[in-house]
């Protein structure tokens, strides 16, 4: 700040300035703000196309060809969170998107620092999470000669961004910037990709960025057709077995609050897909959680019995539906997306009814005239839930059961807590045992299952969320392993986390698919040593707690919640627990095994 | 000790009697839908920039679409080139080459041809030419422009329906051809109907909310 003070600019600047401000006539209103330093660089104007829509924060590693960016953010507000592998940029970008609504963004240098970044970016493509990855590239004279760390970043992340550019021009690069921003987040989120050029970056420009716009090629449909919502609306009041089916885009469209009104209004049972988790309170008698492979048995009895299905914002991804000739087999299904492409693309859509999540739901709810008389329905859904409860036996002195550790989480932590994962056995307990009550609590790898999402995403998703919120990782030891390296980050940035880490010492999926389908086969799946993850976090300055009984775990749990920094607990769970209920691969969903005699 | 919870097993709970079949849609026992390929000529206005081509081409290959042939030229809007594309698919799949094309974001419209619509290809073909006359017999019969002679061979250029093209190629094949080159359907929607605008069908639907909605603000104001 003291240096921006001292380079005021001279005052014969200021009527050029004012001259740039009329003809940006918002630039200075109702502001306060000193105006910023004119750019001179096309890294500048990266920056100021970030400032202009409001990121406060970057996560990235330096290196050489991103080095121009890094050194005008220097002189910028924006906070820039130094990552210790860029995958773990990419990651905590991607949950600072799902936690704050608004773009996460990453910076990583080219080649390695590009490829590194990979496996985030492809991560929020499955997601549909709003995420811009900016990288360095080899200076324009090299590109296509091999040169050090040159490696074709549009070429490698096209089919996993929504969109990505090569930005050729410094006096464009800041519009570039805008442009990348402004698509991440209008209509169906992705992420996407600017890839600058060092001469680009270090050219001289004195061009800034204009109001960011999407290409004129970009368009998506807000409202759905009237005539399809009249009869799908009809649909619904003459259903005698309704459901609604909430994905992820119920979240992304901010349509939780429209979502739940129509429900609790019309008396309809909720089932969420899993990244539509949180966006219907699982404390309310309507709800029945989350379907799918690893869901209740009773949200997979509801979804295979219901004839009406409203689904709103989902792909109806293959560990949902199971076997297409079995999913819901007797509904019409009213398919409710934002991106067209959804429609009809794994399950016909009877009414399709393309756009916002929340405009078309409250078309429809305008249309619904009556409530669907379906008494015997819900008595049966209700019925369904005590039939195939989640309960589990936990006796005292056997190993700690991972279903009570996620439980006793929950109980120690507030309603609107954030639980973000890795991918796995500990991935789907989480699932199934937290009780999720908001929208964006709920950050995980759903579509690419990324196993060592949960730490960096707890660190983005810690500087997104506001203060009381508390921010726990529901880890796996095999996830943990592969990104733990951002323990430094969370001690240096002194972040209030909570690592708690479900030790088998199994890469416990495979090894329970092993069981079930490989006859006990444990190929790489058991570690049968981990290291002692409550030491690690001590050497890392992180507190390092470990349970290996009951009694330990609500005082542990306790204590890790309340420290005032990163912590991590490595509970040692019963090495033999497995996940269920459970669909095999392409199954029935209404033929869910309840223990492993029924695969 | 592995777990499993309680409750009915599998084979004491009810299940519903309907069925979907492959596409995801309801099995109507009486009127059963089966989706055969079909051939048809989809074409793409796009932004005029690098690395569209691949964008395109990669989607083909990434979502296993079955692609017969791609041809790409500049249009008279210097910003737009125009991609025609020759699939084979099931009616669904069609559908999404449709959707996911158009989700491309430099992709400004995407659309299906009508059976009838014009359809060009254009064949360089090499033949040996023992019998010169022979050969000039077979290229007049397919209209075919002689581009380049020599002692050995003689190329001719054939242009027409890709049925035509294929009848010329075979017949040229009885005196031996050293190569061919084909550059793919090229193809336009016939008289007034744009090739970029929505299909006849669309347009009466647009045209018709157009009026409905002009209808509307007149009524408003």
């Amino acid at each position: 700040m003291s240096e921006r003070a001292a380079t005021v600019s001279p005052p014969e600047e200021h009527t050029e300035e004012d001259a740039q401000n009329e003809q940006e006539p918002d630039a200075r209103s109702g502001s306060e703000e000193p105006t910023p330093e004119p750019v001179t660089s096309g890294a500048q104007a990266v920056v100021r196309a970030l400032e202009n829509a409001g990121v406060e924060y970057a996560f990235g590693v330096q290196g050489g060809a991103i080095m121009p960016v890094y050194d005008a953010l220097y002189d910028s507000d924006i906070r820039h969170v130094t990552m210790a592998h860029e995958q773990g940029a990419a990651h905590a970008a991607d949950a600072y998107g799902i936690v704050s609504g608004e773009p996460g963004v990453c910076l990583a240098t080219s080649g390695p620092g590009a490829t590194n970044l990979v496996t985030g970016i492809a991560d929020a493509d499955m997601d549909s999470d709003p995420l811009i990855a900016l990288t360095g590239q080899v200076p324009t004279e090299f590109v296509g000669n091999d040169a050090f760390q040159e490696t074709d970043t549009t070429g490698v992340t096209t089919p996993i961004t929504k969109e990505n550019t090569f930005a050729a021009d410094p006096d464009r690069v800041g519009d570039d910037v805008g442009e990348a921003f402004a698509l991440a987040n209008e209509g169906r989120p992705g992420p996407t990709l600017v890839d600058l050029p060092k001469d680009v970056t270090n050219a001289d420009t004195e061009t800034e960025p204009g109001e960011p716009e999407t290409p004129d090629t970009y368009e998506f449909q807000e409202r759905a057709d009237p005539e399809i919502v009249a009869e799908a609306a009809e649909r619904l009041e003459n259903a005698d077995r309704p459901a609604m089916l909430l994905g992820g885009g119920v979240i992304k469209g901010e349509a939780s609050e429209t979502c739940r009104e129509f429900a609790i209004e019309h008396e309809i049972p909720v089932i969420t897909t899993m990244p539509g988790l949180g966006s219907f309170p699982e404390d309310h008698e309507l709800s029945m959680e989350m379907a799918g492979m690893h869901g209740t048995g009773y949200a997979n009895m509801a979804i295979t019995h219901c004839d009406t299905l409203l689904a709103v914002g989902t792909r109806f991804d293959d560990r949902l539906t199971g076997g297409i000739e079995t999913f819901a087999p007797d509904a019409e299904v009213i398919h409710v997306d934002i991106d067209p492409a959804e429609i009809s693309k794994n399950i016909h859509a009877d009414y399709p009814l393309i756009g916002d999540a929340d405009t078309v739901v409250s078309q429809l709810a305008e249309a619904v005239e009556s409530s669907p008389e379906a008494t015997k329905w819900r008595a049966q859904c209700q019925q369904w839930k005590s039939d195939y409860s989640m309960a589990y036996d936990a006796p005292e002195d056997e190993p700690v059961r991972p279903e009570f550790v996620v439980e006793a989480l929950d109980e120690a932590t507030g309603d609107s807590a954030i639980v973000t994962t890795g991918v796995g056995q500990h991935q789907m307990w989480a699932c199934q045992y937290w009780t999720f009550t908001e929208p964006r609590t709920w950050v995980s790898s759903h579509g690419l299952g990324t196993m060592g999402y949960g730490l960096p995403a707890a660190i983005g998703a810690r500087l997104a969320a506001d203060d009381d919120q508390e921010v726990v990782c529901v880890d796996g030891d095999g996830s943990f392993l592969m990104t733990m390296q951002g323990l430094s980050v969370a001690v240096r940035e002194d972040l209030d986390i909570t690592v708690a880490v479900l030790n088998n010492e199994y890469i416990g999926m495979v090894r329970q698919w092993q069981d079930a389908f490989f006859e006990g086969r444990h190929a790489a799946s058991d570690y049968n040593w981990m290291p002692e993850f409550d030491k690690l976090a001590e050497a890392f300055g992180a507190r390092g707690f470990r349970i290996d009984d009951y009694d330990e775990v609500a005082d542990t749990i306790a204590e890790a919640v309340a420290y005032d920094g990163p912590s991590v607990i490595d509970v040692h769970i019963d090495p033999e627990a497995n996940v269920y209920p459970m669909v095999p691969s392409g199954g029935d969903n209404g033929q869910f095994a309840l223990t492993e005699d029924q695969l | 000790m592995s777990g499993g919870l309680d409750g009915p097993a599998p084979e004491e709970r009810p299940t519903p009697a309907g069925r979907r079949n492959e596409q995801g849609i309801r099995i109507d026992p009486e009127v059963e839908v089966t989706h055969e390929p079909r051939r048809t000529v989809i074409s793409a206005l796009v932004k005029h920039e690098p690395g569209v081509l691949a964008e395109v081409s990669g989607l083909f290959s990434r979502r296993q679409f079955n692609i017969e042939s791609l041809t790409v030229g500049p249009t008279t809007d210097e910003d737009r080139a125009r991609i025609t594309l020759v699939v084979e698919e099931p009616d669904p799949g069609i559908d999404q080459i449709k959707k996911q094309l158009r989700k491309l974001v430099p992709v400004a419209s995407v659309r299906e041809l009508e059976p009838d619509a014009m359809q060009r290809e254009l064949a360089l073909v090499k033949v040996d030419a023992e019998d010169p006359a022979q050969v000039a017999a077979v290229a007049d019969m397919y209209d075919a422009t002689a581009v380049d002679s020599s002692p050995e061979t003689a190329t001719y250029e054939v242009t027409g329906s890709r049925q035509k093209i294929e009848a010329a190629i075979e017949t040229f094949g009885q005196f031996g051809i050293r190569e061919v080159d084909r550059t793919g359907t090229t193809a336009l929607a016939r008289g007034t109907d744009e090739t970029t605008g929505p299909t006849p069908a669309e347009a009466s639907v647009s045209a018709a909310e157009e009026a409905k909605q002009t209808k509307y603000t007149a009524d408003d104001d």
